[in-house]
């Protein structure tokens, strides 16, 4: 038995039935709901339960329907800004993280990066009570900073991780070939984490676009995003208006998914281990 | 060979310390002429990347000063020091071309183009790496890497290159053949090459002059040639190379000349060595000693009976592991002339080992 085991390549687990069983019903259940939410939102009925027939009506419906089309720009904005804006922050302080040691760094790394682990109804509730102590009125202004306040830290890791690989020489090179502070960052430091900067940049967009509990708790009247407004609509009926719209989504998050991974994949070719 | 008398790097009772505990540099004094080929040699750990990064401006000193050409350059960032630097990683820019890289240099403080490309390609040129001036880093073997990295530096024409270990990453063929380059490099460029290196190989082969480092400390500079024959410690004699080292019992003058007593050999006599020092110890270089299966007869000869215990065959050489009878262990190396004939002895054989006296180096440590 022991004898056997040993002699089997780890890939060919794969064979056995068991485990192709598991791993079959893992893609079923990661993917069915999904995979049907963009059936049926191509099928010609107004309700979700049986296929009708094929339509593009209701993309058209969800296209030519104003106030998704303004939640979508709503989020779009909020997205936009709080990316741009948390990418800047957030890369500053992995590059700080990285680069520097002063006192209390490691206490203070711990609390930099608690956002990513509290529970985001606790990091709502808190977001509602500080914008009533500043007496801010809740809207656009105020779910995006809630967004570029949690997308930090994350952007703040994949640059953290992204220049550990970093070969400090090459900065004292250029200082060394006669290269400004200035110069030496845009040149040399720059270039390397620019990776990092796209895969950092689409984590906080997707994070913004997507985000639910904290939007829906900072948000005002009349600042309705994507993902609120499809809850609303939800609480009257499924439609397959509902379906096209989160189809429409999914597809967003996927193009800009693959893009971050061809990027990341390309920089890691044209680098060599120097 | 330096071609003046003129002092281009004077290091001034340097120390640093990190912290409390760790001194890297202990003191150190240097004086490095232009136009020199000057080697830091010394164990892992000693102090000379240090030593190299305070001349280059990357550390700051806590104790003494660096004088560049003649400029205290204690307060001068790295940037603009008239030094460069060829990295043991070499840190070639991974995303830069090899001309790019090259240029870099150059195009940081304003260049002309006409300028950067003439020079770019004078440097390019120098280090054989023509036709490859497209190419990214990663399409590169570590030699030419290392020729990037060295073009680079050149390219700025500094008064002093500082190259920290340079040929460590490649392999042994390669690294004789960089070795030569570099040298021949240096003769053209005429500039002052400050080269580290744990290599004693490399130091001898390359360098004018070397400093040994221990511990921090600077042990001797000197030729290769005097540091190789007539070291001035037991550290010293005993990282360059091999060496037998033999306990003095007793010092003494006898006409004058100083005697020096060791068991098993009696009294040698040093002639023209100094008697006011005291001396602990003697060295002598494993090639120095003749082996043969008789006694020889020639008058002046120190000689000791010693049976071979092992015999390691190296082309072109043997070494050959000797013990006397009083148990002491020496090692004798001879080339192996003839083909068939590399070692005319058998393990155990009882055997001659003979020396001229005048071969001896008398130690102080
Ligand atoms: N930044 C630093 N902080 C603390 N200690 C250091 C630092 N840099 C070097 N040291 C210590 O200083 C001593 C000398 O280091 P250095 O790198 O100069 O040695 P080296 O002679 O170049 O050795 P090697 O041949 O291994 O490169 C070592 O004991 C090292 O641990
Ligand atoms: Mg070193």
């Amino acid at each position: 038995m022991s004898r056997r085991r040993l002699n089997v390549n780890p890939l060919d687990y794969s064979r056995k039935l068991w485990m192709r069983s598991a791993m079959g019903f893992t893609f079923f259940f990661l993917y069915f709901p999904i995979i049907s939410l963009i059936i049926f939102s191509f099928n010609d009925s107004k309700r979700n339960i049986t296929w009708q027939g094929f339509t593009l009506k209701y993309y058209e419906k969800a296209f030519n329907n104003n106030q998704l089309h303004e939640a979508f720009a709503n989020s779009l904005l909020i997205a936009g800004i709080s990316t741009l804006t948390a990418t800047v922050l957030g890369a500053m302080l992995g590059l700080a993280l990285y680069r520097f040691r002063f006192p209390m760094q490691g206490p203070y790394e711990g609390i930099v990066h608690l956002p990513i682990v509290i529970p985001e109804i606790c990091l709502a509730v808190a977001m509602v009570a500080f914008f009533a102590t500043v007496e801010v009125p809740l809207g656009l202004v105020t779910i995006t900073v809630s967004h570029i306040a949690f997308s930090i830290p994350f952007v703040a890791v994949v640059i953290r991780a992204r220049m550990a690989g970093f070969n400090r020489s090459l900065e004292e090179a250029s200082a060394d070939l006669g290269a400004s502070q200035w110069q030496t960052f845009w040149n040399v430091t720059f270039p390397y984490m620019k990776p990092g900067l796209v895969a950092g940049a689409l984590l906080a967009f997707t994070l913004s676009l997507d985000d639910f509990v904290i939007t829906f708790f900072t948000s005002g009247p009349g600042s309705t995003t994507f993902p609120i407004k499809i809850y609303s609509m939800v609480r009257f009926s499924v439609t397959p208006e509902v379906n096209a719209a989160s189809t429409v989504l999914i597809v967003i998050t996927l193009a800009l998914t693959t893009l971050a991974l061809w990027v990341q994949s390309k920089s890691q070719r044209n680098e060599s281990n120097a | 060979m330096p071609d003046t008398d003129k002092t281009i790097i004077s290091v001034q009772d340097v120390t640093k310390r990190f912290g409390s505990t760790v001194t890297a540099v202990d003191n150190v004094n240097l004086e490095i002429k232009e136009g020199e080929f000057f080697a830091l040699l010394g164990p892992s750990g000693c102090g000379k990347t240090t030593l190299l990064r305070m001349i280059a401006g990357f550390e700051t000193l806590t104790e003494g000063a660096i004088l560049i050409d003649g400029d205290d350059v204690s307060s001068v960032e790295p940037t603009h020091r008239p030094v460069n630097m060829v990295f043991q990683s070499y840190a070639v820019f991974p995303h830069m071309t090899v001309e790019e890289n090259v240029g870099y240099g150059l195009r940081v403080v304003g260049t002309p183009k006409a300028e950067i490309d003439s020079r770019v390609k004078e440097a390019i040129d120098l280090v054989r790496l023509s036709g490859l001036e497209q190419r990214k880093p990663n399409k590169l073997s570590g030699g030419q890497q290392q020729r990037v990295a060295l073009a680079r530096a050149l390219v700025k024409k500094p008064k002093v290159l500082l190259l920290d270990e340079p040929l460590s990453a490649l392999d042994a063929k390669l690294r004789e053949a960089m070795q030569l380059e570099l040298v021949r490099l240096q003769e053209n460029v005429g500039i002052t090459f400050i080269i580290v290196t744990h290599d004693q190989k490399e130091a001898l082969s390359m360098a004018n002059r070397i400093a040994v480092m221990g511990d921090g400390k600077i042990l001797q500079i000197a030729s290769p040639k005097t540091l190789y024959e007539y070291p001035s410690s037991s550290f010293v004699a005993d990282f360059i190379g091999q060496v037998n080292l033999f306990d003095v019992t007793e010092q003494g003058i006898a006409h004058g000349e100083l005697t020096l007593t060791v068991d098993e050999l009696g009294a040698v006599v040093l002639p023209g060595v100094d008697t006011s020092r005291t001396y602990h110890k003697l060295a002598l270089r494993p090639e120095k000693i003749g082996v043969a299966r008789d006694k020889p007869s020639e008058i002046g000869l120190v000689a000791i009976p010693a049976k071979l215990v092992e015999d390691s065959y190296i082309g072109d050489q043997s070494h050959l592991y000797f013990e006397t009878a009083g148990g002491k262990a020496l090692s004798a190396s001879v080339q192996n002339r003839d083909r068939d004939d590399h070692h005319l002895n058998k393990r155990g054989e009882k055997m001659w080992l003979y020396w001229h006296p005048a071969h001896f180096q008398p130690l102080s440590d």
